[in-house]
């Protein structure tokens, strides 16, 4: 076998590897800025929060209408939008924190879900929901893995400065958004839209998760979304750079995970998280900015 | 009792108007009366606590007053610049200086018109104004806090704000940088553009602001630098009780 059959063989011979293929493309186009701008807002660990937060809906969605992907997606959408939005909520009317609030709802929702699944039904059917179906996509799922994919990155084209500022200044945003003149103290333009920014950008991690449950599974989609994007810190500098090493790490790491799953007879999901994970550990040894070899062999210092 | 301020004539840009401001019902700054005139280069001195930061606050817009008014005459939203005394800046963000800057032109490009080639120029030239030229593409995670506050005073310039507030702009800043700043203010006040500095220095504030506001809590004096920053003037700023009186009287002072 040469490396060409090992390498291409699959994706020419079978037409799931194929749709898998495909698949991976679009989640890694709307997971990899996605998964960055996370990282850069400090909320790493709220996308995992939320891919929990899915499951009960998906759950509910499977009750109703048995594996329909589209019921699924759509009580999953419903769920994380929920707790994404009483999260939000309950960190501006109470003390508690954003993220102490996630844990909690994230918590009961997921709970509620592995509740739902185990009652009604079989063993088979949690793992589907919990590990997905890469290898099993069909054309319905196709599309919406590519229209969420879509939906993102003109979102994201459209928000990208606010989204940015807002993350990185957001005492200016606050100012040259408009004064809190003639309102209340601090509720003016600049921070509505942050706030309105920040809501939408939830909506989009929701969405993101939502499409990657059905082929990674809801324990697995968070995977695609923040190891390339932790790893892409280690490669660029800028945002714009960082979105597109991120996209490319994640669809490098769908297409490895793809091919040792058909080859070595591994569930496709773990197989495409673990070669993420390789990358990352890879990135953190060996990349350019800020690694484990920057920091031990920086090089001789320079002249100026 | 009541000292001479300058007052709310056609020129002024900033009126204050029995202004009183603070937290939780304390004062931090009582009765302010008096305005910054259109082009006028001001230092607002005081001990800490005396209201100096509260008081910039104020004239942004992001703190709402007890009692009183601030009143801007012919101001927009955009016509503001402020430099707050701890920018919450995400220092480790990945931008590079030149895109910082160019945040300065929000006001024309907003979030989607492009940043064409003779914005990019304003704020190179900016760039070069602070002693920065050839930093344009370095991230801002690699500069000294010195540098990173010239990138600051950069995107000032390029916002071309007729209002500029600086909130201790000098603080932590060497003497050259401080030097090669004051001379962004100095180029800011013959634009007759309106500056308010809140200052710890005396020195400077003598040497390179015409007019000063001493404040502590209540106001001390406010006019010429030379009459404002006497001896006695300064004596009764500096036994300004810091401390909160937590069982103090609601005031009852008439709005004048």
């Amino acid at each position: 076998m040469t490396a060409f059959d090992a390498l291409a063989g699959p994706f020419l011979e079978f037409a799931f590897m194929r749709r898998a293929l495909a698949a991976c493309l679009a989640l890694s186009l709307g997971c990899g800025p996605v998964g960055v701008l996370l990282v850069l807002r400090r909320m790493s660990l709220m996308g995992d929060a939320m891919s929990h937060a899915v499951l009960p809906g998906a759950a509910i969605g499977f009750l109703a209408a048995g594996l329909s992907l589209w019921a699924m997606s759509i009580g999953g959408f419903l769920a994380g939008l929920a707790v994404a939005l009483l999260a939000g909520l309950v960190s501006r009317v109470t003390t508690l924190r954003e993220d102490a609030s996630f844990a909690a709802f994230y918590l009961i929702s997921l709970a509620g879900g592995v509740l739902i699944v185990s009652l009604r039904g079989s063993n088979v059917d949690l793992m589907h929901v919990l590990f997905g179906t890469i290898l099993a996509v069909d054309d319905g799922g196709l599309l919406l893995v590519a229209g969420i994919a879509t939906v993102t990155l003109l979102t994201l084209a459209l928000l990208y400065r606010p989204l940015v500022v807002e993350c990185f200044d957001p005492g200016f945003l606050r100012a040259v958004g408009g004064s809190a003149r003639g309102g209340s103290a601090g509720g003016g333009l600049g921070s509505r839209l942050g706030a309105a920014c920040h809501l939408i950008f939830l909506v989009l991690v929701v969405l993101n998760l939502v499409g990657g449950f059905q082929a990674l599974g809801t324990l697995m989609a968070v995977g695609l979304m923040m190891l390339p994007a932790a790893s892409a810190r280690f490669w660029a500098e800028r945002v714009a750079t960082l979105a597109l090493t991120a996209m490319t790490i994640a669809f490098a790491s769908g297409v490895g995970g793809l091919l040792l799953s058909f080859h070595l007879n591994l569930p496709s999901g773990p197989a495409i998280v673990l070669v993420a994970g390789t990358v990352h550990l890879l990135s953190l040894a060996l990349g350019p900015v800020g690694s484990l070899r920057t920091r031990w062999f920086p090089g001789r210092h320079l002249t100026a | 009792m009541t000292p001479a301020f300058p007052d709310a004539a056609a020129e002024t840009l900033v009126r204050l108007t029995d202004l009183t401001l603070g937290y939780r019902r304390h004062p931090a700054v009582h009765h302010l009366s008096g305005g910054f005139r259109d082009g006028s280069l001001t230092a607002v001195v005081g001990p800490n606590g005396a209201g100096k930061s509260t008081l910039l606050k104020a004239v942004v817009g992001a703190l709402a007053p007890f009692g009183g008014r601030v009143t801007l005459h012919g101001l927009g939203a955009g016509d503001i610049a402020y430099l707050p005394q701890q920018a919450e800046v995400e220092r480790d963000f990945p931008i590079d200086v030149l895109d910082t800057v160019l945040l300065g032109h929000w006001r024309r490009v907003g979030l989607f018109r492009a940043v064409g080639r003779a914005l990019t120029r304003q704020a190179e030239e900016a760039l070069a104004a602070v002693g920065l030229s050839g930093f344009e593409r370095r991230p801002i995670a690699a500069l000294s806090a010195g540098q990173f506050q010239r990138v600051l005073f950069a995107r000032m310039l390029v916002q071309d704000a007729r209002l500029i507030l600086l909130d201790e702009p000098f603080t932590a800043i060497d003497a050259r940088t401080t030097a090669d700043l004051l001379d962004v203010v100095r180029r800011w006040h013959g634009e007759r553009r309106t500056v308010v500095a809140v200052l710890h220095d005396l020195e400077q504030v003598r040497a390179h602001f015409p007019d000063t506001l001493l404040l502590a809590r209540e106001p001390i004096a406010w006019g010429r630098t030379a009459d404002t920053l006497t001896a006695a003037n300064l004596d009764r700023a500096r036994a300004m009780a810091e401390a909160w009186d937590d069982s103090a009287a609601p005031c009852r002072r008439a709005a004048s």
